[in-house]
């Protein structure tokens, strides 16, 4: 187990390297971000010259890399152009985000595999079939008009809510967006764990705790469910990563000031700093998250072990 | 024991998960006299002599007033801290500041506050962007070297402070109209405060305006309050007002027409058309100091040839700016006939039809004239714009079929976006254009030189296209030299003629600026720079 984690973690480290080396390089190549500092309007040589020597953007693109790297791993990710520390922004950005995926995680655990389970138990019946036609439009339907369509009839017909977060951006302020978020992922978790379900429901070790004389309950929930939520769990480990960077259209949808924001920011004044910043910790994320699924695995399924 | 292991794993990022959820905090108590407004977030260090957009620039409006301040209404510069500015040779300058003026932090504004604040400013060791506003003040070479060399100097030589409210100004050249200049933004005082503790004061910038800032959540949410020791005259008449951040000015409206937010002073274009519905009689669209113009690149040597400006004028009749404005901007926009803008009026130098025949729409003369001229380079003409913003396409789109329909030849013209606006800049600066690019220009302060100098002037800093003329250049000097006013804009009108007559850049069209307020607000207006005048605003 224990040298199990520590092969994945240090497979982790070339996936971290390339990452933040295309990025880094994709960001570099899309030309000179001083200049759209100054307006509609050259800004003057020296002070450009100047601001260029200060953030580094003189020298060649691997001594730029290799000096990022260095900086990074000293816990310093350099300054944004408006003068606030990466890690300052993160320090704002990431807590926000965090609590919005969260909201939309545990939406998708708790409504996903509750009504996988109420479909998966009824197959064929009207309310699978009506909670199947459901999914299916929410899975078609672009997150982007989701999040508009209920802003719009919540926020400004009906009036239960505000269109938007406020910059405190609270947990309660956050369930639409986070159900908006989380829609398209909960239609699959919906999915998945309906066809899991039911194709374990035949399986022997079932019928056997059926045999046993064990409640219906206990069968379900111990014997069933444990074994349907292997897909579930990597999808949603995986979902984790996909949802904090994804986040993008419905933070500006809800104007939520959170990662995405700030890289939409950073991406459209080319901030180099900013940006692969926030795709490095989302990286870290994505590999953390996706280690933790695996060893949630040995947890839900006992035969799994990892040597 | 190994099933407990795997457990604790679970269990751990189960707590990591809801740990996240148990920060934040409560949200802001409602005051009643006070409005919000939605706000972009600041490019850079909110500094007086670093600030170049909208954005800061409403901010530091609130919290700063300079010697010289421009009528909300008429644009016209008013002493302000000033009580005099005298002049006898247009190139020195006595300033005397006004008693009673304090910062909010209860310090006096002296000669002094001004002084250090401009020399900070020049300083290229401060990086501050708006240091060429300086560049006029004898010494600014010594200060801020153009070639990035060391600085051989850390104060202008032509500033002195001759007493405790007074100072001196010595320019490099005669500048009749330098003292009306000195309402922009970058010529504010500062205290001592900015100097002493400068991370502290950027994290809660501190001034002599009507405005205090109470809290700045950066990138979110700026609140400013009500100043009640501001000595000035134009005090503010509401409580305050919380700036809010909006990354789209979709949700900024929706928030308007859900009663969320006060005041939008940025109509999304898809919502212009059921705007007058949605907010009756409050939509405000006034025209503000912006023009927007096709610029060409006079450096390639296919605009630059004997002819090109007979291409050049041919484009602009062969754009239908009437029905251009009409349809896309929905009236937000109006044609325009010269090279300055309506709001500096027929005294400051604006003349409606300065441009003639050549900024009509004649479709059939503008295929004569390109033919002439010897067509367009290449049989094609491509037009740059920076996609991100704005939303250049449709309008750039729009010119473009306008071009072909008048030209009979599908493929006349058509728009070549550029990513980020970044990178349009840098290609502007590597000077990689081929064709006419999007430019715009947002007065600094109301004057016909602003309109003319930095765009025309040979190696001016906004010459984008690089476009140069003796003549141009003589008239300028000439009306910088003008102690007369009057003469001073003639002048600049004559030289505005040289830009019509080699056509070095399209007119297209003066931009407004545009607000909806919800109805709790009343005497809602925007200035010449589009920014609403918040201190006249009243609530409720």
């Amino acid at each position: 187990m224990g040298r199990y984690v520590i092969r994945r973690l240090l497979q982790m480290i070339p996936v971290f390297i390339g990452a933040t080396l295309l990025i880094f390089l994709m960001v570099n190549v899309m030309g000179d971000p001083v200049a759209g500092l100054c307006g509609e309007r050259q800004c003057d040589p020296a002070t450009a010259a100047q601001l260029k020597r200060e953030f580094g953007l003189d020298k060649p693109v691997w001594r730029q890399y290799l000096t990022y790297m260095g900086n990074v791993f000293t816990g310093d990710f350099g300054t944004a152009f408006n003068g606030q520390k990466v890690t300052e922004l993160m320090g704002t950005a990431f807590p926000v985000t965090i609590r919005l995926t969260v909201v939309a995680i545990v939406l998708e655990i708790v409504l996903g595999i509750a009504l996988g389970v109420l479909t998966g138990l009824r197959r064929g019946r009207p309310v699978d079939t009506g909670v199947l036609l459901l999914t299916l439009v929410v899975i078609s339907v672009p997150t982007f008009v989701t999040g508009l369509l209920l802003q719009l009839l919540l926020g400004v017909e009906w009036g239960w809510i505000k269109p938007s977060v406020s910059a405190y951006a609270t947990v309660d302020e956050l369930i639409v967006p986070g159900l908006v978020l989380a829609s398209v992922s909960l239609a699959y978790v919906t999915r998945l764990t309906r066809t899991s379900l039911a194709e374990n429901r035949r399986a022997d070790y079932v019928r056997t705790a059926i045999a046993k004389g064990l409640p219906r309950r206990r069968v379900v929930v111990r014997h069933l469910l444990r074994n349907s939520l292997i897909p579930v769990v990597t999808f949603i480990g995986t979902d984790v990563g996909a949802l904090m960077g994804g986040a993008i259209v419905t933070e500006r949808i809800f104007n939520i000031h959170g990662v995405g924001y700030q890289l939409y920011q950073g991406i459209l004044r080319q901030n180099t700093q900013t940006v692969v910043g926030f795709v490095t910790v989302l990286v870290l994320v994505f590999l953390a998250a996706n280690l933790l699924v695996d060893l949630l695995y040995a947890v839900l399924d006992p035969r799994i072990r990892y040597a | 024991m190994r099933t407990a292991t795997h457990a604790t794993w679970a269990a751990c990022a189960v707590a990591a998960a809801l740990a996240a959820t148990a920060c934040g905090g409560g949200g802001g108590g409602g005051d009643k006299a006070v409005l919000t407004s939605s706000w972009g977030d600041p490019q850079n260090p909110l500094e007086p002599a670093d600030t170049n957009e909208v954005q800061g620039g409403k901010v530091l409006d609130m919290i700063f007033r300079g010697l010289k301040r421009y009528d909300p209404e008429t644009g016209e510069a008013k002493n302000m801290l000033a009580e005099r500015i005298e002049t006898r040779d247009s190139r020195n300058f006595t300033v005397t500041v006004r008693d009673g003026w304090t910062f909010s932090n209860g310090e006096k504004v002296t000669a002094r506050s001004f002084v250090d604040a401009w020399n900070y400013g020049a300083s290229l060791r401060n990086n501050q962007k708006n240091a060429y506003f300086f560049a006029y003040i004898d010494g600014y070479d010594k200060v801020h070297p153009e070639d990035g060399s060391k600085q051989s100097a850390d104060t202008l030589s032509g500033l002195k402070v001759t007493g405790e409210r007074t100072f001196t100004i010595r320019l490099g050249q005669t500048f009749s109209t330098f003292p009306d200049t000195l309402g922009y933004p970058a010529f504010a005082p500062l205290p001592r405060a900015f100097f002493d503790d400068h991370d502290a004061w950027l994290r809660k910038p501190v001034g002599n305006g009507p405005y205090t800032i109470r809290s700045y959540a950066k990138g979110a949410l700026m609140g400013l309050r009500k100043r009640d020791d501001y000595p000035g005259a134009d005090k503010a008449r509401n409580g305050g007002v919380d700036l809010i951040v909006y990354t789209d000015n979709n949700t900024a409206y929706t928030d308007l027409m859900s009663g969320n937010l006060d005041l939008v002073d940025d109509i999304p274009a898809a919502q212009l058309k059921n705007v007058r519905t949605d907010l009756p009689g409050r939509y405000l669209n006034e025209p503000a100091g912006i023009l927007q113009t096709l610029a060409f690149p006079h450096y390639d040597k296919d605009w630059s040839g004997s002819g090109s400006e007979k291409v050049r004028t041919g484009l602009s009749m062969a754009i239908d700016r009437e029905q251009i404005t009409k349809t896309i901007f929905r009236k937000t926009r109006t044609p325009a006939t010269d090279w300055t803008s309506p709001v500096l009026g027929a005294d400051g130098g604006y003349r409606a039809g300065l441009c003639g025949d050549a900024c009509e729409y004649h479709p059939k003369e503008a295929k004569k004239l390109i033919e002439e001229g010897g067509g367009l380079p290449g049989g094609q003409v491509k037009i740059t714009y920076n996609a991100d913003t704005g939303s250049h396409k449709e309008w750039v789109d729009a010119v473009c079929n306008s071009v072909n329909n008048a030209l009979d030849d599908d493929r006349a013209c058509v728009g070549n976006p550029v990513g980020t606006f970044a990178d349009f800049r840098s290609r502007i600066g590597d000077r990689k254009m081929s064709g006419p690019f999007r430019a715009g220009w947002q007065m600094d302060y109301p004057l016909i030189q602003n309109f003319l100098q930095p765009l025309y002037y040979t190696n001016a800093s906004s010459n984008d296209g690089k476009w140069s003329s003796e003549e141009f250049d003589a008239l300028v000097d000439r009306a910088n030299g003008e102690t007369d006013t009057a003469t001073a804009v003639g002048l600049f009108q004559q030289a505005e003629a040289v830009v019509r007559d080699d056509m070095a850049a399209i007119p297209l069209w003066y931009q407004n600026g545009s607000a909806g307020y919800s109805d709790r607000l009343s005497n809602v207006r925007l200035n010449p720079f589009s920014v609403p005048v918040y201190d006249q605003i009243t609530v409720g």
